[in-house]
């Protein structure tokens, strides 16, 4: 029997040098995007529930527990906000551990592994259609703390710097879930190790109540944690500096711990950093071929 | 000409006690249909896998058209295509967006692509379904779109893995036809099934494997013609006298019964005859069997021919007899 050569082949990588690679893997990467996002589109009530427990938490905060939470130099409603911010991005970079378990689960990894596509562009679509789905995230926020009664107090431009900086944390964030997502034996359990990992950070941080109220050993932890350091750069950018003329309710003076400028260094720094090291440990657990 | 398919020796275990493949080689050529055929874990997902450059071997080599898996990996990938167990869709795409998808990573330029969608659809009748979320589709549709996505690129080598496992009669012979139809193109097809009547209705050549080991080799006739055409089944009332029934019959057939429990089987070429006569004997003797049967071989009449013991299905399961799709489905979880 004789083979019937197609007269469509399949372009050879072997004819693209290194730039056609690299074009490749960006194309490879944004069809993985558009992939996940139209997914997204398809099962909008899930979208829809994974917003409810921000919302909930800003109205726990707001109207319950603030009362009792001296925040000094912030109406606590402006402490709050941008604190619940980073968790909600936090928590929502789950998602992408979730969403690659499911899809080495129904067994779409394996497919995508004998596809000549780039490595690393499962993941790349993965992390970008999350990264997607938190900005959305960001915009209904943004309004549900207009409707508390958040008010930005510095500048529409500070304010959007500071959403884009916790874009960036959860970017990064989504690098490293992405490896739990590859590791976990199914969705649920991705889900399940995502989360004790999370809770204490989001937590033991800055994001819902002032440092200065939790015990020595805790605050060790809590101020060098990188959400706190998060939170405090998105906090300056978005609610602006302390103001210790403003006394509500009645505090003890607190030194802050910089200007605006080095808490949304030490911020970036920290984003990057993670993704740096992050995103090429799970690239490499995506590529290791026995598992 | 280079053989589509080459594998010299591979072996593979996962741990140090789970020896999935044991010194596997076997070559497919270029243009065929080839089966392989063997009960759940003896082995044939991960040759597949190997072959489809997912998983790594221990040792041994495997090419596809000439291309070392392990040296050339990228250059194997442009040339396959890989329908596996599960029918791994997107369920939350449609049937077109999955083959548009499937077609961008295989780096196929926009145009051709939605050509080759939309005739891969009309093919695999699916074009009124195309624009549904797959979720929505039956399992035959899924595995059929799974077939149609895998074949977008135009792959040289197409591997699908058990690709009627848990369809019902109706779509396994949908996706027969499918087969054929693509493999008189030229594709050489690789294909893995636990059903005798499977591979011998579309493979040209095929191996049998168990416990990561070729146990036989050759096309689906002289398989067929080692064990016979037919397999008498006699359910006698003990033990005991299944095992006198088996010594009775050793004149009936060139081939000596096999005694499992309280049945005799025997593998024969000429059905009719054999049962007369060994009714005839057996009452000679006042040995009245209690249920007969006469019926195609299966896998486990090939295994019980080829090695003198059935199928070994994995450890704590049932041993396997039945040779229908249903009822499958629970089984093939434990190897993936």
């Amino acid at each position: 029997m004789t083979t019937t050569t197609f007269p469509v082949q399949p372009p050879s990588l072997e004819s693209s040098p290194a730039r056609g690679r690299l074009r490749w893997a960006v194309a490879d990467a944004l069809t993985m995007t558009k992939r996940n996002l139209i997914g997204y589109t398809r099962v909008p009530e899930a979208i829809f529930f994974s917003s409810v427990q921000p919302i909930m938490f800003v109205l726990l905060f707001r109207y319950v527990f603030g009362g009792a939470i001296p925040t000094p130099g912030y109406h606590y409603v402006q402490f709050l906000m941008p604190g619940i911010f980073v968790q909600t991005v936090a928590f929502g970079s789950i998602g992408t551990s979730i969403g690659l378990a499911e899809d080495l689960q129904k067994g779409l990894i394996e497919r995508f592994r004998a596809l000549p596509m780039s490595r690393w562009a499962v993941l790349a679509g993965r992390t970008t259609a999350d990264l997607c789905r938190n900005l959305f995230v960001m915009v209904l926020m943004t309004a549900v703390g207009y409707a508390v009664g958040y008010r930005i107090g510095t500048n529409v431009g500070e304010y959007l710097a500071g959403i884009l900086l916790l874009l960036l944390f959860a970017y990064a964030l989504s690098w490293g879930f992405a490896y739990i997502g590859l590791a976990a034996p199914n969705s649920e359990t991705a889900q399940l190790m995502s989360f004790p990992l999370l809770f204490p950070l989001t937590f033991a941080s800055s994001a819902f109540v002032p440092l200065q109220s939790m015990p020595g050993w805790l605050q060790g932890f809590a101020q060098h944690q990188p959400v706190s350091i998060v939170v405090n750069a998105a906090r300056d950018l978005m609610s602006g500096v302390p103001r210790p003329d403003l006394v509500f309710p009645p505090f003890t003076a607190i030194p802050h711990t910089g200007r605006t400028s080095s808490t949304v260094f030490w911020a970036i720094i920290w984003s990057i950093g993670i993704l740096a090291v992050l995103a090429p440990v799970s690239v490499r657990r995506y590529r290791r071929r026995a598992f | 000409m280079t053989p589509a398919i080459q594998l010299e020796d591979l072996r593979k275990s996962f741990g140090s006690t789970v020896r999935a493949l044991d010194g596997v080689s076997f070559e497919v050529e270029a243009g065929t249909i080839f089966g392989l055929l063997g009960p759940n874990g003896a082995g044939k997902t991960t040759v597949i896998r190997i072959l489809t450059t997912v998983l790594g071997a221990d040792s041994g080599r495997a090419l596809v058209l000439g291309h070392d898996v392990r040296t050339e990996p990228e250059k194997v990938r442009t040339l396959i295509g890989l329908a596996g167990q599960f029918a791994a869709v997107d369920e939350n795409l449609t049937g077109a967006e999955n083959i548009w998808m499937i077609g961008r990573l295989n780096h196929m330029s926009k145009a051709p692509l939605k050509e080759r969608a939309s005739s891969l659809l009309e093919q695999f009748g699916l074009t009124e379904a195309a624009n549904r979320p797959t979720k929505t589709y039956s399992g035959g549709m899924r595995r059929r779109l799974d077939v149609a996505a895998s074949l977008v690129a135009h792959p040289r080598v197409l591997f699908l893995d058990e690709p009627t496992t848990g369809l019902d009669p109706a779509s396994r012979a949908d996706v027969w036809a499918m087969i054929e139809g693509f493999a008189a193109e030229g594709t050489t097809v690789l294909l893995t099934t636990q059903y005798l009547e499977e591979a011998d209705r579309l493979a040209e050549q095929l191996v049998v494997i168990d416990h990561g080991h070729v146990i036989a080799e050759g096309t689906p006739a002289t398989l067929k013609a080692s064990m016979g055409a037919t397999v008498l089944d006699l359910g006698l009332a003990d033990e005991n006298a299944a095992i006198r029934a088996g010594e009775l019959l050793k004149t009936v057939n060139e081939k000596p019964p096999v005694v499992l429990g309280r049945t005799v089987e025997v593998n024969v070429n000429d059905g009719p005859r054999v049962v007369t006569e060994a009714l005839r004997i057996l009452e000679t003797e006042g040995i009245a069997p209690t249920t007969l049967a006469l019926r195609e071989p299966s896998l486990d009449d090939v295994f019980l021919a080829i090695t003198g013991h059935r199928a070994e299905d994995e450890p704590g399961k049932q041993s396997g007899s039945s040779t229908s799709p249903e009822g499958r489905q629970d089984r093939r979880k434990g190897r993936s």
